[in-house]
């Protein structure tokens, strides 16, 4: 269902182009990477093949896969959220705070969802209300929601959190090999997915991206669909804060910092273009596990953090880069073409 | 056109005229203007031009001080120009000193067997006023040598041929056999003219005429495909704007491009930056420079103020001083005063005509023919991309210049179908939007077409815009079938069964990186998703209907509507829109940019639609369109209505009236 997004990355494609750009497109290109390191870090790793480290795994990607479902909405219309990690983290100690106070778990748990998306709200108005660009606001909502955390929390913990609920986001189903959490991603993936790419509502993402004058002329209410892009991406950030703090059985005041750049490197690995209109959500999905998974595997190399993010850093830069350059070759070949063609 | 690029060739043989003026004048006849005879005034300096200056046009090759003596240019023109032949050739600052010639001139024009005594004052004194034909202001070039006795003329004629190639005889600027084509339309096809020192010339031209390529080309911006550029005698070849500014050539555009935050001073001194010996910018000296320009121009701007809250006046002063400061030569004014109050218009012709009067060759712009008159000495008439007259202003009227601009048969293209419309669809009824239009009112009833027809920036698009609901309005109301639409909100318009083809197919109209199938089912996706869920399928075939419907060419549905033609876009904005099911199609410029054969099926298209009972709004800005295909035209012009014509009553020349702001002829 994504054959045109994966298409419109080339241009001046010709008429029998189609096939080759379809296995040249980078949710191919993306998708068979990732495979493979899949496929060459359980053989060559060692305990990567393992349920263990597969539950690991997964709870390591949990966050950043969930942020980045509205994230690869957001950026597909051409803005951006940064201030998500800082989200997380408001809303991991307002729970924390929240728990102390003497809320009960299944009070608090809708209460901090709502408190996401609340922060959403604030973004949303700023950019869609105000007209402001969406970079500026999202830095400067990203330093106030974190700060906002310490003034919530301090620099304390709280940890005396229910263990039938902390225990359920690490277990696994029945005590096998699936993760408990694996359902929510597959459901809120699938969710995601049929909403960007099979709704009215998901193809005026892309029109928004890629032309905002012509989406507005097409009777898209661009502004009042990006405010709502925010604040579902707020309350998804809040549902991540519960999850988080569940996890590790501790509220504080800077969980999920520096999550945003994880999140962004992801969806941008998966294809997604910066400048908005392109991208599709099995792209991303595929970013986000080559990059966990590798990660995983390294660390099991017993790589140094350090390494971890050199690693990172160029696959973000790559991920970039390439689409460009295949760009750019192609551009060559038909060029070449013509000029064939003319003599 | 014949006449516009009229050549030595044509002419009569121009080197045997004699030169005794006083015998020649009276005695010849109706054909005075094509007889060498008559013409003695520089006939020592006529043969040379045509050899040093072969290509350029006949026209072109009048100065403002020697202009009598060029017939080359007359056989040609009387068949289509009769009305202002044998003046035409004379430049601004002799025009009136041909007493002996002028009987003849009269005569061939107006009066065949009597009465010279009248037509002299009618035509050889502009300067005396009252007898001008067209009771216009008198000429700005008081100092035209009336008086000149025979004898200064021949001096100077002579003086002329010595200074040829040189200062005073060679045009500033030349523009020679100039074309210029973008992908196949041609926007300019071998447009000759030049530009005399001390002279004001006036460009004008309809919509599309292709003055702005013309600009564009002078001031580097474009290259021309082929010709000429020349200044000051020699070719130039522009790489860019630098080579312009670098050869003593300012353009100002009718939007200033002022840095805002910068002191006036700095912006008149930018990439010009006067330095001290520590090669830090001297801002003394930039201040002192930025005084002085304007003591020169004699307006009181302060040279530190920041640009910004500038009136657009006072910028374009600024921008003035800015060519001034760089020694420009040549000033190329591209609608300067389309912004501009009558006050603010006065002061910045005060200022040009000084220039002018320092030895500047201005060229201006306007579609303002009261301005044209006050300011310009000769005008260049352009249609179609192509010269059709260089001419003395004083020799023409305002109905010669209307004609000539739009002057054309109306092709056959247009398969107009008789419909006797229905029922009111659109009632717009005092629509104003700040700065923007005013007190708009008009109804469209169903089965009708009406264009709403302006010059560009007169508010067409922006007052239809509105009434879709893209742009807001402050007052007014849009009413569809008698129910009122919500302001600034295209959904209710959409729901109403308007549509709205927009102006700019690349940014409005399409979203070009998406497919053909999700750019035609963009506005419906809604109506067409199944339990809230869209699948390729579903839109593939609503898009394969009406792209069929339309014979748009296509590769694959699929393929990025970028990749289309021109034409074919707009088939796909049709059939985006179409698909809607509309009772109200508003089409912005349907056929702009795009070829003659489309052009003709849109036509039809639109002809069978309003056949079928829809009610259509067409903007354009092609006359023969909008005559052609409306059954009624609404005249705007600087955003208000000044005439809603009939078919029967629309001519072209009704309809440029009111869009000129000239009473509209009975």
């Amino acid at each position: 269902m994504s054959d045109t997004l994966t298409k419109s990355a080339t241009p001046t494609r010709t008429g029998k182009g189609n096939l080759r750009s379809k296995l040249t497109g980078w949710d191919t290109i993306i998708g068979v990477l990732t495979v493979l390191v899949l496929i060459i870090a359980s053989f060559a790793v060692d305990n990567f093949g393992t349920s263990r480290n597969f539950t690991f795994m997964v709870l390591d990607l949990l966050p950043i896969i969930l942020i980045a479902l509205p994230m690869t909405m957001i950026i597909v219309t051409g803005e951006i959220d940064l201030s998500v990690a800082s989200t997380l983290g408001l809303t991991s100690s307002m729970m924390g705070w929240l728990w102390n106070q003497g809320l009960s778990i299944e009070t608090i748990i809708p209460l901090c969802v709502v408190i996401g998306a609340v922060c959403g709200v604030v973004n949303g108005f700023l950019i869609t209300g105000l007209g402001l660009p969406s970079l500026a606001v999202t830095i400067g909502t990203l330093a106030l929601y974190r700060g906002l955390a310490f003034v919530v929390l301090g620099d304390g913990a709280v940890a005396d959190f229910p263990w039938n609920y902390t225990g359920w986001v690490t277990g696994t189903l029945g005590g096998g090999a699936v993760p408990n959490v694996l359902i929510l991603i597959v459901v809120l993936a699938l969710i995601f997915g049929i909403v960007q790419h099979a709704t009215p509502f998901g193809r005026s993402l892309y029109a928004i991206g890629a032309n905002a004058q012509a989406a507005h002329f097409s009777g898209i209410r661009v502004a009042r669909t990006k405010f709502w892009l925010y604040v579902v991406s707020g309350a998804i950030a809040g549902l991540v804060g519960v999850l988080w703090t569940l996890r590790y059985s501790s509220a504080r005041a800077d969980n999920g910092s520096g999550l945003e750049l994880a999140v962004v490197a992801a969806v941008l690995l998966g294809g997604v273009s910066i400048f908005g209109g392109k991208g599709s959500l099995p792209g991303v999905l595929a970013g986000v596990v080559l990059l966990t998974a590798l990660q995983n595997a390294l660390r099991l190399e017993d790589v140094s953090g350090q390494a971890l993010n050199i690693v990172t850093g160029s696959l973000l830069v790559l991920s970039v880069l390439l689409p460009n350059i295949t760009t750019a070759v192609r551009g060559n070949w038909h060029r070449r073409r013509l000029r064939q063609a003319a003599r | 056109m014949a006449e516009a690029n009229a050549r030595p060739e044509n002419q009569p043989a121009q080197p045997e005229s004699p030169p005794a003026r006083p015998e020649t004048g009276p005695a010849s006849s109706a054909d005075a203007n094509r007889t060498p005879t008559d013409r003695p005034a520089r006939p020592k300096n006529q043969p040379a031009r045509p050899e040093t200056d072969p290509a350029s046009s006949a026209d072109a090759h009048r100065t403002p001080t020697d202009r009598p003596a060029q017939p080359e240019n007359q056989p040609a023109r009387p068949e289509t120009d009769p009305a202002s032949s044998a003046d035409a050739n004379r430049t601004p600052t002799d025009r009136p000193a041909q007493p002996t010639d002028s009987p003849a001139q009269a005569t061939g024009r107006h009066q065949p067997t009597d009465s010279p005594a009248q037509t002299t004052s009618q035509h050889q004194q502009p300067t005396d006023g009252p007898a001008q034909t067209m009771g216009r202001p008198q000429q700005p070039t008081e100092h035209a040598p009336n008086q000149l006795t025979q004898a200064e003329h021949n001096e100077r004629a002579a003086g002329s041929k010595r200074a040829t190639g040189q200062d005073a005889q060679t045009a500033r600027l030349e523009v020679v056999e100039v074309s210029k084509s973008f992908g196949a339309v041609a926007a300019v096809q071998g447009v000759s003219f030049a530009l005399y020192p001390g002279e004001a010339h006036a460009l004008v031209g309809e919509n599309g005429a292709g003055k702005s390529t013309i600009v564009k080309m002078l001031a580097g911006v474009h290259r021309p495909d082929t010709g000429t550029l020349r200044v000051d005698g020699s070719d130039v070849d522009f790489a860019g704007p630098g080579d312009a500014k670098a050869a003593g050539i300012a353009v100002i555009y009718q939007e200033p491009t002022l840095f805002p935050d910068l002191s006036v001073a700095e912006n008149i001194a930018m990439g010009n930056q006067p330095l001290t010996r520590t090669r830090q910018i001297d801002r003394k000296q930039m201040h002192a420079t930025a005084e002085r320009l304007f003591r020169r121009l004699g307006v009181p701007l302060d040279p530190t103020r920041p640009a910004r809250g500038l009136s657009i006046a006072d910028q374009q002063l600024v921008e003035i001083a800015k060519a001034l400061s760089s020694e420009a030569r040549v000033l190329i004014m591209d609608e300067p005063t389309a912004a501009l109050s009558a006050v603010e218009v006065e002061r910045l012709f005060a200022v040009v005509r000084s220039l002018r009067d320092e030895g500047a060759a201005i060229m201006f712009i306007s579609h303002r023919f009261e301005e044209i008159t006050a300011l310009c000495e000769r005008v260049t008439i352009m249609r179609d991309g192509r010269h059709v007259a260089t001419e003395l202003v004083a020799d023409l009227s305002v109905d010669d210049m209307i004609r000539r601009m739009v002057g054309r048969d109306l092709s056959a293209l247009f398969p107009k179908q008789q419909v006797t419309p229905g029922e009111t669809v659109l009632e717009v009824e005092g629509l104003s939007r700040e700065g923007i239009f005013r007190d708009i009112s008009f109804s469209v009833r169903a089965g009708e077409i009406v264009a709403l027809a302006g010059l560009v920036g007169a508010g067409r698009s922006e007052v239809m815009q509105a009434v879709f609901g893209v742009d807001p309005y402050d007052r007014g109301t849009v009413k569809v079938h008698g129910r009122r639409l919500r302001k600034g909100d295209p959904r209710s318009a959409m729901a109403a069964g308007m549509a709205l083809v927009p102006e700019d197919r690349r940014q409005q109209g399409l979203v070009m990186d998406l497919s053909i199938e999700r750019n035609v089912t963009l506005p419906r996706a809604r109506k067409l998703a199944r339990l809230g869920l869209l699948f390729g399928g579903t839109e593939r075939a609503a898009a394969e209907t009406w792209t069929r419907k339309l014979q748009t060419k296509l590769g694959r549905l699929s393929d990025a509507v970028g990749t289309l033609s021109g034409g074919n876009q707009q088939k796909v904005v049709l059939a985006k829109w179409l698909a809607t099911g509309p009772k109200l199609l508003i089409v912005d410029e349907p056929t702009r940019g795009i070829d003659v054969g489309t052009k003709a099926e849109v036509h039809r298209l639109m002809s069978s639609l309003a056949a079928d009972g829809l009610a259509v709004v067409m903007v354009s800005s092609e006359l023969p369109e909008v005559l052609g295909m409306a059954d009624r035209i609404i005249v705007l012009r600087e955003g208000r209505v000044t005439a809603e014509l009939t078919r029967a009553e629309a001519t072209e020349e009704s309809v440029m009236y009111a869009a000129m702001g000239q009473e509209v002829a009975a």
